[in-house]
């Protein structure tokens, strides 16, 4: 039988993508035992006990000098972040992609615009928000809203031109005007596409998220991972590491279980 | 007075000519089937009559007055596929037309108003036979209940004109057949004028009151797109024999060839 026509049954298919993690695993715990037979104190490859440790003072212990479970304090920071700066480009995806997608003036109006835009290196303005909004939050969800949106815009426009033109006489020779064919033929069919590119968008975000958190903050996952650099703190980098992950992944399947919930229509091939 | 009037209509795009002086004089409540070969310009009319397409030269009119270079809810469409919105519920998208009526703000209609539209709404969808699916998903139904759905979308305005643009192209035989019965039963319940497009000859020459066959009367090999078509035929459907259905037939499909060509 050839190759691309074998295909593994259940039970293998689970066993055959957990075999990469299990690998990564077995090797790096193979050279974190070398090292630390070598040298106790290597900080490079910590073990698993050294780094439950340090989760343990993390997470939960209070720290001796704030007083604070510092690990959940900087998630609460980070997620506050993420959370205002991805809805407020969403929302702004949402009106000016669909604007622009539905009305050709409004598009030849502020079409160019979205693409300039969307083509600036956001790290290359951070500066520019630190100077005009100051070293404290709102720069930091700026940077996430400016690295995200305009993306997010040219998506939604298109998803928004991509509904069939046929739809769009239809609704007229049922009387709509311009309002309602926004709010009932275009507005209720992007939404989910609009969670879509949100769930796409989520990967950037935090990619902002943590620049702005490592160059000016005094809280947050990506402050943390920079401040314990210094001391080569891998037991605690690591963890955090993969907490950042999870958080991702959990989200990420929040967002895609909403999205089948509210839009029943839209996940079963009814687009 | 004639309810819709054709005079000395043309339609070019650039250099190609796809309509030429077209003429024609419509009574309400008569059905016109279109037929003709691919590219002989039936949906280009059709969508003239729709208003999604401006016509180069001549009249084109509804009672004496030109029509609205818009879709408006005097003019309802069905299209081959893409006719209804997958985001409602059959009962909602027959609603739809009703609540976009009288709301324009919102768009949604509540309490009473919302009850009697609803009234109207499950009484059309019997007339379609689509009572039990009322509350199914568009991507629920086939090819035929989607149909089905788009003409009562439609209907549910009481259109001047119901367009319908190859609505059973996509369907089995066997479907079309029941669609044409539902189409016969509709139109002499209603009295709309209707217009549609068709490429199935036969299905165009027992349906409805008139056949309208546009095809090109001169090919230049050299220049395919010199001329442009017409209507070539038209004809009451009823008094019609078999020969005329053979050159009718013989004459699209050498159009056919020339346009493959």
């Amino acid at each position: 039988m050839r190759l691309i026509n074998r295909h593994p049954g259940r039970v293998s298919a689970i066993l055959l993508g957990l075999l990469p993690f299990l690998l990564i695993m077995l090797i790096y715990s193979l050279a974190s035992q070398q090292r630390l037979a070598d040298n106790p104190n290597d900080k490079l490859l910590p073990g698993l006990e050294q780094m439950t440790a340090a989760v343990d003072r993390m997470a939960f212990q209070e720290d001796r000098r704030s007083g604070n479970y510092l690990m959940w304090e900087d998630t609460a920071a980070s997620l506050k972040r993420l959370g205002m700066g991805v809805g407020i480009a969403a929302s702004l995806a949402l009106v000016v992609g669909l604007l622009n997608g539905i009305l050709p003036l409004v598009r030849a109006n502020l079409a160019p615009l979205v693409s300039a835009l969307s083509m600036v290196p956001p790290l290359a303005i951070l500066p520019i928000l630190f100077i005009v909004f100051g070293l404290g939050e709102l720069s930091k969800v700026m940077l996430i809203v400016i690295g995200t949106a305009p993306v997010m815009m040219r998506d939604v426009a298109q998803r928004v031109r991509e509904l069939p033109g046929e739809q769009l006489i239809k609704i007229q020779t049922l009387g709509a005007n311009s309002w309602q064919v926004i709010t009932r033929m275009a507005l209720p069919q992007t939404l989910p596409r609009l969670i879509d590119s949100v769930r796409l968008s989520l990967g950037p975000a935090w990619l902002f998220l943590i620049a702005a958190e490592a160059i000016a903050s005094t809280e947050g996952l990506g402050y943390r991972i920079f401040l314990v650099r210094r001391y080569l703190a891998m037991d605690v980098i690591l963890p955090y590491v993969i907490w950042i992950t999870i958080l991702a992944i959990v989200i990420d399947q929040i967002l895609r279980f909403a999205n089948r919930k509210l839009f029943p229509w839209y996940n079963a091939g009814g687009h | 007075m004639s309810f819709i009037t054709v005079n000395n209509l043309w339609k070019e795009y650039g250099d190609q000519v796809v309509l030429e002086n077209l003429n024609l004089s419509v009574k309400q409540g008569e059905f016109c089937t279109l037929v003709g070969a691919s590219g002989c310009g039936k949906s280009t009319f059709l969508k003239m009559l729709l208003g999604q397409e401006a016509q180069t030269r001549g009249d084109l009119l509804l009672d004496g007055t030109a029509f609205p270079a818009e879709p408006d809810r005097n003019r309802g469409i069905v299209f081959q596929r893409y006719s209804v919105f997958p985001h409602l519920t059959v009962r909602q998208n027959v609603l739809m037309g009703l609540e976009l009526e009288q709301k324009p703000l919102l768009g949604k209609l509540f309490g009473s108003a919302r009850k009697e539209a609803l009234a109207r709404v499950d009484a059309m969808l019997e007339s379609v036979g689509l009572s039990p699916s009322a509350n199914k998903w568009p991507h629920e139904l086939s090819g035929g209940m989607q149909q089905r759905l788009a003409i009562a979308q439609s209907l549910i305005m009481r259109p001047r004109v119901l367009l319908l643009d190859e609505p059973f192209g996509a369907l089995d035989p066997g479907i079309r057949s029941d669609m044409h019965k539902l189409l016969l039963k509709l139109w002499q319940e209603t009295g709309t004028t209707i217009f549609m497009v068709t490429h199935d000859l036969k299905e165009g020459f027992y349906l409805g009151t008139r056949l309208l066959v546009f095809d090109k009367t001169r090919h230049d090999p050299h220049s395919p797109n010199a001329y442009g078509a017409t209507i070539t035929y038209d004809l009451p459907i009823g008094q019609t024999d078999r020969t005329v259905l053979e050159h009718i037939d013989h004459s699209v499909s050498k159009t056919a060839r020339y346009q493959a060509a």
